[in-house]
C-alpha cells in the first residue's frame, strides 16, 4: 500500500509498504520490516507473507528514494528513523514491532530508541555496531557500483546451494540478489543510493546510546558465516544489552548475510518465536 | 563456505545448486522420484500453497532434483532462477503463455528451429497470438514490425542451421524501447559459448536435450529469467503487475521486484499446462552439464577441423559457419561469442555442389555420422533440413531461413576428428559418383 508522507522540505511523496498479500488492518499487531542497502521490501517476502496470514499486519517498506517509494533517499540512520516514525503515524499505528536487516537494523534500533514504548519488539538481523564499511567498498559503491555489487554479493553469500527461497525452488539467490541490487540502484536516477546507504552505515555513531534507550525485548538474529556483518561485529551491542540488563536473545542461523533467503525457514522460526 | 571468490563457469557447472545430501551424505545429486512431499502440519500445507513458506508440494510444480538443475543453469547463465520443462518447446510455450494471451503479437527471427516456427506460425495463431517474422540481421524490419500489441521479441543466439548470429545488443535495445522483453533460444551456443543476459537479453531458454545434456539420452527444456526486465515500468504486462484471481489474487511484481515472470510461470504455467520435467531427466541433464565445458571445447576444435576440410573440398559449394570469413555473421560472432567465430557452435550447414540425388547419396554413404533429427549429441549427426526438420516451411520461408534444397546440416560430435573427416570424404566421393 502507499502512504502519503512529507520530506524534509514539507513536500508530499508516496511511500510504499508491502502488506504481505493481506489488507492492512490497524487493529492487528503490526510488524515493520526495514531492508538494507540496495535492497527493497521484496527481500522479506517469505517472512512477511507468513506473518500477514498469521495474525499480524506487516509493513515491509521501500525506504524513500528506493524502488516504489518516492522522496529523498535517507542520508543518515537518523533521517531514515524519522521516516519510519512518520510512516507509523500515517498508517495510524500506535505500537509496532520493528525488524531490520543490515542497514535496516540500525534504522530499526534508532527508531526504537526514539519511539520508546511505541516499539514492542526489536529484531536486529545481520547487525553490527559500528557498521564500518571498508574504504575500498565505499569508494567502489560510488565510482564503480557494478564492481561493488559483485563484491557485496560474494561477501554476502555463504552457499552455492540455497534451500528453496523467495521465488520458490529453482531460485539462484546469488543472481537474484545481484539483479535486485541493480534494479534498486537504477530506480533512483538522482542519487546513488548504494553509496548513500553505505555512508549512512559507516557514519552512524549512536548505536550504544540508542540501545540504552530501547525499552522493548531485542532479538539479535545473526548469520554464522556472515562476512558483511560478522557475528563478532554484533558483539558490542550484545555486550551492551547484557550490561544494561536488557531483555534480549541471540539466534545464529547457519548461513551468511542474507538470512532471509539463504535461511528462510530458520529466520521465520526465530521471528515467530520472538514476536509471539 | 566463507571466503570463496566469485565462482567461475567450470566450478558452477559442477557445484551450483548442490551440496552433499544432508541426510545420506550422497555426493552426487540424488534423484527424487516422488510425486509429492509430506506436509509437517495443516498450517505448513496452507503456507506452502500460499507462498508463505518455500518448499516442495508436488513434482509438477517443483522437485528437489529439478531445483538443482534450475539453480545450476541459472548460475551458468547469470540469471535469477529457472524453470525446467518437459522439452525445449515446452520452455518456449511456457515463456509465451506466461507473458500474453489472445490478441497479442510477437516479432521473431526467420532463422528459427522448424518446431519453433511451427508453434509461432501455425499453432499460436490458432489461439489468437500472431507473429511477424523478420530476417535476423534486418534491424529496421524488427523496429518496423512492432505493433501496439507486441509483447515479445524472439530469436536464436545463432540461427538454425545458417548460424546467423543474433545482434542481441541492438535488438534488446529496440525491444526495450518498445517496452517488451527479448527472449532468446540459446540451445546451439549453450551458456559456455554465449551468455545472452550479458548482451541485453531478458529471458533465455534451452532445449536441454542438446548440448546441456550432451549425450542424446533425454528430452528436456529450461527457461531462465535474467531479472532485468522491469514489467511495471513497461506497463504492457498486466499478467505480472495486476492482481491475479487465479493465484491468491497475487500481484507477482509486488511479491518479487525482479522475479515476477518466474513466479507466474511456475505457479500458473507449470500448474495448469503441466509440461514439467521428470526428475530422472533433470538428473541426466545435470550429469551432462558437469562436463559441458570439456565437451564444448572438443565440439569446437572438431568443428574447426571439419569446416576447414569441407571448405577446401570441390564437391562443397558453401559452408555456413562464421569460421568462414565470408559468412554474413562473421563480425557479430567475433563481437558477441565468448570464443569469437570459433565459438559459433558445432551445428552448421553446407551445400553439396550437385543434385538432390547426390545429396541423398552423401547422407546414405556416411557411416559414423548418424542420420537423425537431433543436434548437440556427443556423436556426430547429419540431416537434410528441407525434407525433415523444416519440412513444413514454404520455399520462401526456407530461403529466408538460409536453407536450400541441397543443404545438409551437420552436428559435429566428440569422435576423433580424423575419423569424421574420413567419413565425410568417403560420402562426398559417393555423392560425386552419384552424378553419373
Amino acid at each position: 500500500m502507499y502512504l502519503t508522507l512529507t520530506d524534509s522540505n514539507a513536500q508530499p511523496y508516496q511511500a510504499y509498504a508491502y502488506t504481505g498479500g493481506k489488507a492492512f488492518d490497524a487493529q492487528k499487531p503490526t510488524v515493520v520490516f526495514i531492508h538494507g542497502v540496495l535492497n527493497d521490501h521484496s527481500v522479506w517476502i517469505l517472512q512477511t507473507r507468513y506473518l500477514a496470514h498469521h495474525g499480524f499486519n506487516v509493513l515491509a517498506v521501500d525506504l524513500p528514494g528506493h524502488c516504489k517509494s518516492g522522496g529523498d533517499a535517507p542520508a543518515s540512520v537518523e533521517e531514515a528513523a524519522q521516516f519510519v516514525a512518520q510512516l507509523l503515524d500515517a498508517a495510524g499505528v500506535q505500537k509496532a514491532a520493528l525488524v531490520g536487516h543490515s542497514w535496516g537494523s540500525l534504522i530499526a534500533l534508532e527508531t526504537a530508541s526514539q519511539l520508546k514504548e511505541r516499539i514492542t519488539h526489536l529484531a536486529l538481523v545481520g547487525t553490527a555496531f559500528p557498521m564500518k564499511v571498508s574504504p575500498m567498498l565505499l569508494d567502489a559503491s560510488l565510482n564503480d557500483p557494478s564492481k561493488a555489487i559483485e563484491m557485496i554479493n560474494v561477501f554476502s553469500r555463504a552457499t552455492l546451494s540455497a534451500p528453496p527461497s523467495a521465488l520458490g525452488p529453482g531460485t539462484w539467490v546469488y543472481g537474484a540478489a545481484r539483479a535486485l541490487n541493480r534494479r534498486v540502484l537504477a530506480s533512483n536516477p538522482k542519487v546513488n543510493v548504494f553509496h548513500r546507504g553505505f555512508k549512512a552505515c559507516d557514519d552512524y555513531a549512536n548505536g550504544l546510546n540508542a540501545l540504552n534507550a530501547v525499552t522493548c525485548p531485542v532479538l539479535f538474529l545473526l548469520g554464522q558465516q556472515d562476512q558483511m556483518t560478522t557475528p563478532k561485529a554484533a558483539q558490542s551491542l550484545i555486550d551492551a544489552a547484557k550490561a544494561q540488563g536488557k531483555n534480549f536473545s541471540v539466534v545464529k542461523v547457519p548461513m551468511g548475510h542474507h538470512q532471509m533467503n539463504e535461511s528462510p525457514e530458520e529466520t521465520l522460526a526465530a521471528l515467530k518465536q520472538f514476536l509471539t | 563456505m566463507p571466503g570463496y571468490n566469485d565462482p567461475s563457469f567450470d566450478t558452477l557447472a559442477l557445484h551450483a545448486g548442490a551440496t552433499p545430501d544432508p541426510t545420506t551424505g550422497a555426493r552426487a545429486v540424488p534423484i527424487h522420484l516422488t510425486t509429492s512431499f509430506v506436509f509437517e502440519s495443516s498450517d505448513h500445507a496452507a503456507a506452502l500453497f500460499n507462498l508463505e513458506r518455500a518448499g516442495h508440494v508436488y513434482s509438477r510444480i517443483s522437485n528437489p532434483t529439478n531445483a538443482v538443475l534450475e539453480q545450476r543453469v541459472a548460475a551458468l547463465e547469470g540469471g535469477i532462477g529457472a524453470i525446467a520443462t518437459a522439452s525445449g518447446q515446452a520452455a518456449l510455450h511456457l515463456s509465451i503463455a506466461t507473458l500474453m494471451g489472445a490478441g497479442s503479437h510477437i516479432v521473431a527471427s526467420t532463422a528459427l528451429y522448424g518446431g519453433s516456427h511451427n508453434l509461432l506460425h501455425y499453432t499460436l495463431s490458432r489461439f489468437g497470438i500472431e507473429t511477424t517474422f523478420v530476417k535476423p540481421n534486418d534491424i529496421d524490419a524488427w523496429r518496423a514490425a512492432v505493433r501496439p500489441n507486441t509483447k515479445l521479441f524472439f530469436g536464436e543466439t545463432v540461427g538454425n542451421p545458417g548460424l546467423d548470429v543474433l545482434d542481441i545488443p541492438t535488438l534488446s535495445h529496440i525491444a526495450h524501447e518498445a517496452g517488451v522483453p527479448l527472449l532468446v533460444d540459446s540451445t546451439l551456443t549453450s551458456p559456455y559459448l554465449m551468455k545472452p543476459f550479458d548482451h541485453g537479453a531478458d529471458l533465455v531458454y534451452h532445449s536441454a536435450t542438446k548440448f546441456l545434456s550432451g549425450h542424446g539420452t533425454v528430452i528436456g527444456g529450461i527457461v531462465v529469467d535474467g531479472g532485468s526486465f522491469d514489467w511495471e515500468k513497461s506497463g504492457k504486462f498486466p499478467e505480472l503487475t495486476q492482481s491475479y484471481e487465479g493465484f491468491h489474487n497475487m500481484v507477482f511484481s509486488e511479491e518479487s521486484t525482479v522475479g515476477a515472470f518466474l513466479l507466474r510461470a511456475r505457479r500458473e504455467g507449470l500448474r495448469d499446462f503441466g509440461a514439467c520435467m521428470s526428475p530422472h531427466s533433470a538428473w541426466l541433464i545435470l550429469q551432462g552439464i558437469e562436463t559441458l565445458p570439456l565437451r564444448m571445447e572438443r565440439h569446437m576444435s572438431n568443428t574447426e577441423k571439419v569446416v576447414q576440410f569441407l571448405a577446401s573440398h570441390p564437391m562443397v559449394s558453401r559452408v555456413g559457419h562464421p569460421l568462414i570469413e565470408s559468412h554474413p555473421s562473421r563480425a557479430l560472432a567475433e563481437k558477441l561469442l565468448r570464443f569469437g567465430a570459433r565459438g559459433a557452435g558445432s551445428v552448421f550447414s553446407f551445400d553439396i555442389a550437385g543434385s538432390r540425388a547426390q545429396g541423398r547419396a552423401f547422407i546414405e554413404a556416411l557411416k559414423l555420422f548418424s542420420h537423425l533429427a537431433n543436434v548437440g549429441d556427443c556423436r556426430s549427426l547429419v540431416i537434410h533440413p528441407a525434407s525433415t526438420t523444416h519440412f513444413r516451411m514454404s520455399d520462401d520461408a526456407l530461403q529466408s531461413a538460409g536453407i536450400g534444397p541441397g543443404t545438409i546440416r551437420l552436428s559435429i560430435g566428440l569422435e576423433d576428428p580424423d575419423d569424421l573427416i574420413e567419413d565425410l570424404k568417403r560420402a562426398l566421393k559417393a555423392a560425386e559418383k552419384a552424378a553419373s
